[in-house]
Formats: C-alpha cells, sequence, structure tokens
C-alpha cells in the first residue's frame, strides 16, 4: 500500500464523510469511557454524550425526550400547563464575587423555569453537609438562598438534609428542585426556528465562570470581575410580551452560549451564524480569557438567557430586554442560517470567520 | 498583571490593508509558508485569517505545537509516575488528555491517580510544600518558552531544600526541528513566520542559518491578526527582493539577543539530550533538553523507574505528516471521523495549538466558503 492512498485529495469528500460520522454518532453516542471523567460534568460534548447515551435511553419517555431544561406537562382537568426541573450545586468556592452557593441554587433552578415560559411557583431544596462543616458557613448559605428566594418572589416550600462522613462531601451540596406554571399563549419550542431568525443575547458573557474561576485560582490576574447570578423569569416574561412568537430561550450556563447555540442547531437541523463584534464580553473577561487561552463564549453564565426570535419582532425584543435590570446590555449577536446544518460559524472580528463548536473537555470544574 | 485588552492589533481597516498588500505583492504566485509555532496555527484559525488571504498564498503549520510533539513513548512514561502510590503528578491542562498506549492522564485520574492540572511550574513546587509526605512530579513540556520556568522552578526547589518534588523533563528545542524540516524530502516551503515566544528567550541570531544555508526568508511574528499579516508581507518583500534574511516582526516584545538570564537559567539546570524521539519526525540529534546530573535529585528519570518503552503511533494516525507541514490536517483519513477532539487518536487534535484540533474546532467550515460574505443585517437597536 502507497503511502499517498491514505490521504484524502478533496476537502467537500472529507467534510462530507465527517458529517456523515457526524449524523452516526449524533444519532447515537457512544460512551467509551469506562469512568466518569470531569469532563462528563462540563456541559460540553462529554457530558451530552453520557446524557443522551446512558440517562435518557434509562428514563425514556415523551416528557424527557423534548431535552428542555424543564419538563412542561399538561396537568389535571383545566389543562394548564405545569413546569418541573431539577438542578445540583457542587461549586467551589462556596463563595465567590457576585454569589455564593445559595444564590446559585435559587437561581439557577427558577432559570431553568423560566426558560422554559414557566412563572415558577416553588422551591425545594437538599442540601448535604460534610462533617465537621463550620455551622457559621451553613448560616451564611441557607441565609442567602432565602433572601435571593424573597427577592425573586419564590417561596423554599420544603427540603431536606442530610450529613455524610468528613471526606465524603465537599463542605456542601445543595439541590433544588422547581415547579412553575406555563402562560396558555406561551409557545417555546425548538421546531419553530426557522431561517433568518434573530439570535439575541441579554447581555456579558463569561463573568461567571471567570468569577468563580478567578476566586478559586491563585491566578494573580488583577481583575474584578462579579458573577452575574440572577433570576430570569422577569426578564422572560417581559421578552415574551414584547416578542410573543419567540421560538426558544436557552440559559447559557456551564459550556457557555456556545454550547446553547450548538444544542439549538444540532436539533433543528439548521445553523447559526454569530458575529463576534457584537457579542457583548467585559474588558476583563477578554483579558483573562486571552491569558487563559479560553473563548468566552465557552464560559458559564448565571444570569443570563440566549433567545431566537423571528426577525419581524427583534427590535420588540431587544428593545423589552434592555428595558429589564437584567438586560439592559442585550445585543442582537446573530442569525439562523441553512447551512452547514447542525453547526455554528462566528465571523470574527476582522473579518474572516470559523467554527464555534461546544467545548471539549473542561477548563473550569465545579462552577455551579 | 494589566488587563488592557490588544484591539489595537485587530482594527479590521489595518487588517483590509495588509491583506491587500499580500495579494498585490505575491502577483497570483503560489507561496507556500509555514508558520513554526503552535500558537501561530491556533491564532490563524481562531481569527479566520486564512478567510483574508489569497488562495495562492499558503499557510502550512509547522511542529511548533509543545503538547503535538511529544512522543506517545513519554506519555506512556508520564501515565506511569502517575500512578506509582504516593505522587501527585502535576501537569499542564492540554498534557491531561493526550492519549497513551494505555489511556490518557485523565483515564488514571479517573482510575485513582492523583493528577492535578496547574498553571505554571510555582503551582507544582506548592503543591510539594502543602504535602510533605507526598512525592510531586511536574510534567515539564515546551519548547524554550516554557523551558525557563521549569529551570527556575529547579534552582528554587533546590535553595529551599525540597526533598518530595522532581520533574519529568520533556523539553524540546526548536532549532534541530527546523532544520529536520528543511531537510526532509519533497520539502517545498518558501519562507518561515518565525515563532515569537521561542524567540523571546532565544533571540533572532539562532535562525541565521535557514537564509544563510537554504536561502530562505523568515520572520519572527507577533501573534495578533495583524502581526501574522505583516510578517506575510514581510516574507512576500523578501522573496521579491531576492535576499532571505531573519527579520524580527515582533520586535515590541523581542530583542534580536534574546533574554541572556533565562538561558544562563537553562545551561546551570539543563543539557542537551544526544538525541530525542519526536512525534513523526523520529529521532533528532540533540534536540531536546535533560536534566543535569547537579540536579539528579529533582529528576523524575532518576527517581523513578519509568518505562522507557517506544510506542509507535497508532496506524491510522498521520501526526507525523501534518507535524511536518506535508499534509493538512483534514488529508489525513482518521480527521474528523475515528479521529475528533472528543476522541482524539493523535495528539494533534489534543492541543489548542494543535494543527488538527485548530482546524477542526474552528476552520473546517466558513461562512465565506458558505457564500455568505455579507455581514450580519443588524437590527437597529
Amino acid at each position: 500500500m502507497s503511502g499517498t492512498s491514505r490521504i484524502e485529495s478533496s476537502l467537500p469528500t472529507q467534510l462530507g464523510r465527517m458529517e456523515r460520522a457526524r449524523i452516526v454518532r449524533d444519532g447515537a453516542p457512544r460512551l467509551r469511557d469506562e469512568h466518569i471523567t470531569l469532563s462528563h460534568g462540563s456541559g460540553g460534548k462529554a457530558s451530552h454524550a453520557l446524557i443522551e447515551s446512558l440517562i435518557l435511553p434509562a428514563f425514556a419517555n415523551p416528557l424527557l425526550d423534548g431535552g428542555a431544561d424543564a419538563a412542561v406537562f399538561t396537568s389535571g382537568a383545566g389543562g394548564e400547563r405545569m413546569a418541573l426541573t431539577t438542578d445540583s450545586y457542587v461549586v467551589s468556592p462556596l463563595f465567590f464575587p457576585g454569589g455564593d452557593i445559595g444564590t446559585l441554587a435559587v437561581h439557577g433552578t427558577i432559570n431553568d423555569l423560566a426558560v422554559s415560559g414557566a412563572r415558577p411557583l416553588a422551591l425545594s431544596v437538599s442540601l448535604i453537609l460534610e462533617e465537621g462543616l463550620d455551622m457559621a458557613i451553613l448560616r451564611r448559605v441557607v441565609e442567602s438562598m432565602a433572601r435571593a428566594a424573597a427577592v425573586a418572589g419564590v417561596p423554599i416550600v420544603t427540603g431536606d438534609t442530610k450529613v455524610v462522613h468528613r471526606g465524603k462531601a465537599d463542605q456542601l451540596f445543595i439541590t433544588t428542585s422547581g415547579v412553575g406554571v406555563v402562560g396558555a399563549g406561551v409557545r417555546l419550542d425548538m421546531s419553530t426556528v426557522q431561517v433568518g431568525d434573530v439570535v439575541l443575547l441579554s447581555g456579558y458573557v463569561g463573568d461567571h465562570g471567570m468569577a468563580v474561576m478567578l476566586a478559586r485560582e491563585a491566578l494573580e490576574l488583577d481583575a474584578e470581575i462579579e458573577s452575574d447570578s440572577a433570576p430570569l423569569h422577569g426578564l422572560v416574561a417581559a421578552l415574551l410580551a414584547a416578542a410573543p412568537d419567540t421560538r426558544v430561550i436557552k440559559d447559557p450556563t456551564r459550556g457557555g452560549v456556545a454550547s446553547a447555540l450548538n444544542e439549538i442547531a444540532a436539533r433543528t437541523h439548521l445553523a447559526i451564524s454569530i458575529d463576534e463584534e457584537h457579542v457583548p464580553v467585559r474588558q476583563a473577561v477578554r483579558g483573562a480569557c486571552e491569558i487563559l487561552g479560553l473563548e468566552p463564549l465557552h464560559i458559564a453564565n448565571e444570569g443570563k438567557l440566549v433567545a431566537i426570535v423571528p426577525r419581524e419582532q427583534a427590535q420588540a425584543a431587544l428593545h423589552a430586554l434592555r428595558g429589564h435590570e437584567f438586560g439592559a446590555d442585550a445585543a442582537v449577536i446573530g442569525e439562523v442560517i441553512a447551512q452547514p446544518e447542525g453547526m455554528v460559524l462566528l465571523r470574527t472580528g476582522i473579518g474572516g470567520s470559523r467554527v464555534l463548536d461546544m467545548l471539549v473537555g473542561d477548563p473550569l470544574p465545579r462552577i455551579c | 498583571m494589566t488587563m488592557r485588552f490588544v484591539d489595537e492589533y485587530r482594527t479590521p481597516d489595518g487588517i483590509a490593508r495588509l491583506s491587500a498588500e499580500i495579494v498585490r505583492l505575491s502577483h497570483g504566485r503560489r507561496v507556500k509558508l509555514m508558520e513554526v509555532c503552535g500558537g501561530h496555527t491556533h491564532a490563524i484559525y481562531k481569527h479566520g485569517l486564512q478567510d483574508l488571504l489569497p488562495e495562492n498564498v499558503e499557510l502550512v503549520h509547522g511542529p511548533g505545537c509543545p503538547v503535538c510533539v511529544i512522543p506517545m513513548g513519554r506519555i506512556d512514561d508520564a501515565v506511569a509516575i502517575a500512578r506509582t502510590p504516593g505522587v501527585i503528578f502535576a501537569t499542564y491542562g492540554d498534557m491531561m488528555r493526550v492519549p497513551s498506549s494505555t489511556g490518557s492522564l485523565i483515564d488514571a485520574k479517573a482510575d485513582g491517580a492523583d493528577v492535578r492540572f496547574i498553571y505554571s511550574p510555582l503551582d507544582a513546587l506548592a503543591l510539594a510544600r502543602k504535602n510533605p509526605d507526598r512525592e510531586v512530579v511536574f510534567f515539564a513540556v515546551g519548547f524554550e518558552t516554557t523551558a525557563p520556568s521549569t529551570a527556575a522552578t529547579l534552582l528554587r526547589a533546590r535553595a529551599d531544600g525540597l526533598k518530595n518534588f522532581s520533574v519529568f523533563c520533556n523539553h524540546v528545542t526548536i532549532i534541530p526541528a527546523i532544520k529536520a524540516i528543511l531537510d526532509s524530502p519533497g520539502m517545498s516551503l518558501q519562507g518561515f513566520v518565525g515563532p515569537g515566544h521561542v524567540s523571546t528567550i532565544i533571540g533572532i541570531h539562532p535562525f541565521e542559518f535557514i537564509p544563510r544555508d537554504y536561502g530562505l526568508p523568515i520572520v519572527v511574528s507577533g501573534f495578533e491578526p495583524a502581526d501574522i499579516l505583516q510578517s506575510v508581507v514581510m516574507i512576500l518583500r523578501q522573496l521579491a527582493s531576492g535576499r532571505p534574511a531573519v527579520e524580527n516582526q515582533y520586535a515590541r516584545v523581542v530583542r534580536d539577543g534574546g533574554n541572556r538570564r533565562a538561558m544562563e537559567m537553562l545551561g546551570e539546570t539543563m543539557m542537551l539530550r544526544p538525541f530525542f524521539e519526536w512525534r513523526g519526525l523520529g529521532f533528532i540529534s540533540q534536540s531536546a533538553l535533560a536534566i543535569r546530573s547537579e540536579f539528579a535529585e529533582f529528576d523524575a528519570e532518576v527517581r523513578f523507574t519509568v518505562p522507557n518503552v517506544r510506542v509507535t503511533d497508532p496506524k491510522a494516525c498521520q501526526c507525523g505528516e501534518v507535524l511536518k507541514g506535508a499534509i493538512k490536517p483534514w488529508q489525513c483519513k482518521v480527521f474528523g471521523t475515528a479521529c475528533t477532539p472528543e476522541t482524539p487518536i493523535g495528539s494533534c487534535m489534543v492541543s489548542p495549538e494543535g494543527a488538527c484540533a485548530a482546524y477542526y474546532n474552528y476552520g473546517r467550515y466558513s461562512l465565506m466558503r458558505q457564500g455568505a460574505a455579507a455581514p450580519l443585517p443588524l437590527v437597529p437597536a
């Protein structure tokens, strides 16, 4: 066999082969790993492979298979739709500029309901505590949760506590679940996304992930970055009032805006084009990303949303977002295009272009 | 550290001017230039620079990705050290996902090995101080750019009298690799975009053999899009004038004489190995650094028994051809099919500076190739 026979000669041919391989992979993601690694918690590709190939098949049902941040279902005779979601929080350190594990646990679950179009009604909280945890730390976290829930207007109505031996948990883990109601006019559905729709982002990206990372690592970066942790149900309500035909909303937490957009592109079999220049990134976050070799669009947010809106409602949507305290820096960052199917492309600041893929591996474990 | 940003090197106007100058100077002739450094490869794809070059000017990716050139056998050795009971194995994040013949360091970590990901060798030193009852081993990789910080760490470890710290040294030197590429059969390059970071240490004089012995231009370049385009312009001007030379485009950072103090620290702590295996390039003499015998107590290769076996790359993998610039990443049959960043077969698909990873993550589709050249029609605010 000659050496050149393994060399592919045309880019379109190779892209075609890659495309076929990708479709096979996406259709049946393979979980090759024999152990759980930190990558499985990154919110990127490994997380998706784990969920799609091990967890979803085990529990398969129509509500789960939608892949939304919360399950939306019809309850009782009234036909009112309910939304249910749950999330665990293992962030380290427990306290960081702009928030703590308690605010995250309240805001994160509220936001999963909110981006599903639901008005949050109530939360549950479950605490896993490590033997030896300082009572003052627990008190501080619980008070912080109470305050966040009060400000958001969503009560914590039930809960549980467990204590494990020293070393079997790291100080304190929190799980919150939330339930909400979805208004009659709300029709958020990934399948309604169309070519020509516009992509909106509600503000600066990467603040949360970078704030936690800088709080945790002795990086000696002299940057003041605060987590953007915030409850988004008010912002979503304002958006839906202004742009009632909004197609889909995501909260770009782990894996960042890039993962949220890739998920939309993959599920709709369309493509998304983003203009790098229009993505709001704080100077400090951009600088830290440059130094650490990270992509701001891969960094987690805890108080931002991405929305796909029909073009004719985009201006109203942008106006509504900017009129809200948590959307003051909102921007139109891109549009839905037809090709290449399932991909997100980015026009760079200097006028070139590139692929914007999901995160692979995990530069920042335990950020939420 | 200041966080002032670098947009001044990314203004579309300046970029467009340089881009037009490249079109003018190249006259439609085919020009093939190699960017030696992985940092350049990454920047080219991250900013979509290829879209701004005429089709006849091609940038070929070189061997300057430190993660990519470490042969698989050395990763096997690293995994063996990491699995030794009592060891804390400290490594840069990039190295964690590189496959060895028995899995990556990430797999070893999931399997119980204590592998920590760090940003600087000084973090490894801090780990050693904090864990006096454990053996801390730092996985040192990289070109002359990172070797001085390893050297400084060795000096600090000795000054502090640390007894539980050692370095698994895999530092390599760029000049012999460039020579190997220039001497490889079928070499068809017309010039080099020189490595900016390495040159801050070694200066620009070590590159003088390139114009002298091979008659080719080399321009040491910075990492911003405008830097790279300007370096291409400078190379094209040299080609037009027929007078190849070493030029320094990155003079705001690189001094022609390099960094003497850093070179002295390297000389004090490390020495050239007689030969070292490079992935894809094979054994290259005097191309890597070992720790001097005066520092043997900090040399992991002395302190630990490592398998030290040569492992051949998986058959399907063509990292070697990619590292030599002989084929483009997508021309490898497993590129993007069996070999992806999630399931890398070769090291070029792991590091963000690897040509395959950069091409897969950023380069395989272009809005321009999709025919969507006009900017997004924005909704008025």
